[in-house]
């Protein structure tokens, strides 16, 4: 069996993930808290991945990324990277794709704690970094690995932006749920089987985990 | 010595109301805001922090400006060596009671401060809880002890009683005392409670809607009209009924119901909802204590 299109599933999942949770902590605290008059601007911008059909994201992802481009000869030239059916540009496109997924679970987290604390913590001389980093995360860890999880999951079942601006290269961009579709147009049941089965099963696992940690159920087993 | 000459328009549910206020506040003295919820208590202790921001005025503490409109002058709060206890104490649920202390501690590090907090509160045996699993008496200990651990000049309180029961409140009330005895900072605090000032204050200042209307001393205040020797309470009418050939009046006075028979002419002024003065005189009141639980 070919490993290589899970391996990559999960690579290009782990990777989104994590540049999602720098980019979006930050950027949720933003529209939590800001009184700007662009903010329904961005919220609109950031929720849009939610209801556009992936191959309108996709398409416009390749028509943006690609090398005929302003930014996609710029990024070609002066970072050396090509976001056309490439690895790095599947990351993009993803991170952009999972934005919602993210940023939403940390924006109610932070919206529901009480004004007070960021007050007290703003009594006290600290610095917004400071409350954020030492008050307001550590008292959101459900909503974070709501985040965290949400993300992953959906970009381990991206097809549409992926199909689009990745293609199928395998070893490059062919990750699990294209194999699926590819194995099946060739008929091949049996391997299209083993990616399905295989991603069920993982995917089944992190969101019981995410629901035995939020829901408690493990501190009160090992009680 | 602070001085405090502030003016904003609040907007609330009745509508905007303008607030002006020009407080003198001498070193070491123990003020009280006293009115009803939505006179502008809690905004105009709100401002003094700098958690909101007047829309005209100074606030100078020891000739230093804290705000001045005019010069464009407004001070983080974190600058102005307060100390604010919230209405919901606002103890970081992540932090344990210590560590809760330990995060106010500022650059300047008294290393025997929060051990002496300790001591006056009596947190001793509560350092190692998490917030979650106080008391409200506790947990307000706690936040006065976070409040003071950065040796704070002015501790601001924003009703500091009013969720605990009333023997809990006392006892706050001499840990809260015998702070300020040891430590000697001035003290702002808000109630609607007179018992609470009593204890609390030395001098009271009655806001309503956003002006103070009355100050003094707390007997000055509160006594002034029952000095003649009758017996008065302030209560809230709640029903107006009809019996035979006189109406009787529900009131309630604190979280007591009196029902009080007055004739028909007086009844016509009166309206459910009024503010009441219930008062009686040419009775002798039968003082007898209570033993504990006859409650």
């Amino acid at each position: 069996m070919n490993w290589d299109p899970l391996y990559l599933t999960f690579k290009l999942a782990l990777v989104t993930t994590v540049l999602l949770l720098v980019i979006s902590m930050p950027l949720a605290y933003w529209l939590a808290y800001s009184r700007s008059r662009v903010k329904p601007l961005i919220e609109t911008l950031v929720s849009m991945p939610l209801v556009l059909p992936p191959t309108v994201l996709g398409f416009y992802f390749l028509l943006a990324f690609s090398p005929g481009n302003a930014f996609g000869q710029w990024m070609n030239d002066w970072l050396g990277i090509k976001l056309v059916f490439s690895f790095p540009g599947l990351v993009l496109a993803s991170v952009i794709y999972s934005l919602p997924f993210m940023v939403h679970p940390i924006q109610s987290g932070l919206s529901s704690l009480p004004d007070s604390l960021r007050e007290a913590a703003s009594v006290l001389g600290k610095s917004r970094t400071q409350t954020l980093v030492h008050v307001l995360l550590p008292n959101i860890k459900a909503s974070l690995l709501t985040g965290v999880v949400l993300a992953f999951a959906h970009t381990v079942g991206e097809f549409g932006v992926v199909l689009m601006i990745g293609g199928s290269i395998p070893g490059t961009t062919r990750v699990a749920s294209i194999a699926i579709y590819d194995e099946v147009e060739a008929l091949n049941y049996e391997a299209a089987n083993f990616y399905a089965a295989v991603l069920f099963v993982i995917t089944f696992c992190i969101l019981l985990a995410v629901y035995l940690i939020n829901g408690g159920y493990l501190k009160r087993f090992w009680k | 010595m602070i001085s405090c000459r502030i003016s904003k328009l609040l907007r609330d549910a009745g509508g905007p109301m303008p607030l002006e206020l020009d407080l003198k506040i001498g070193k070491g003295e123990r003020l009280a805001l006293y009115g009803r919820s939505g006179a502008g208590k809690t905004s105009t202790l709100r401002m003094l922090a700098g958690l909101m921001k007047p829309d005209a005025g100074q606030i100078a503490v020891n000739g230093q400006c804290w705000f001045d409109a005019a010069e464009g002058v407004h001070l983080n709060p974190g600058k102005r060596n307060i100390g604010f206890v919230f209405q919901d104490y606002a103890l970081f649920p992540n932090m344990s009671v210590l560590e809760n202390l330990q995060f106010a501690r500022g650059k300047r590090r008294n290393p025997g401060r929060i051990a002496e907090l300790v001591e006056i509160m009596e947190l001793g045996e509560l350092q190692d809880s998490r917030p979650g699993r106080l008391s409200g008496g506790q947990q307000q200990r706690v936040a006065l002890a976070r409040a003071l651990v950065s040796e704070p000049a002015l501790l601001l309180l924003d009703e500091p009683m009013a969720a605990l029961d009333p023997e809990i409140r006392h006892r706050v009330q001499d840990y809260l005392l015998n702070a300020h005895r040891q430590l000697g900072f001035t003290l702002v605090v808000i109630s609607h409670d007179a018992g609470d000032i009593f204890n609390l204050a030395d001098r009271v200042c009655v806001m309503e809607r956003g002006i103070v209307t009355r100050e003094g001393t707390p007997d000055e205040v509160f006594l002034s009209r029952a000095s003649s020797g009758k017996f008065q309470f302030i209560g809230e009418v709640l029903r107006l009924e009809k019996e035979d050939l006189v109406w009787v009046v529900t009131v309630q006075i604190q979280s007591q119901l009196v029902k009080v028979v007055v004739l028909e002419e007086e009844a016509a002024g009166l309206a459910v909802g009024d503010r009441v003065r219930v008062a009686s005189k040419a009775f002798n009141p039968i003082l007898s204590r209570l033993n504990p639980g006859s409650i």
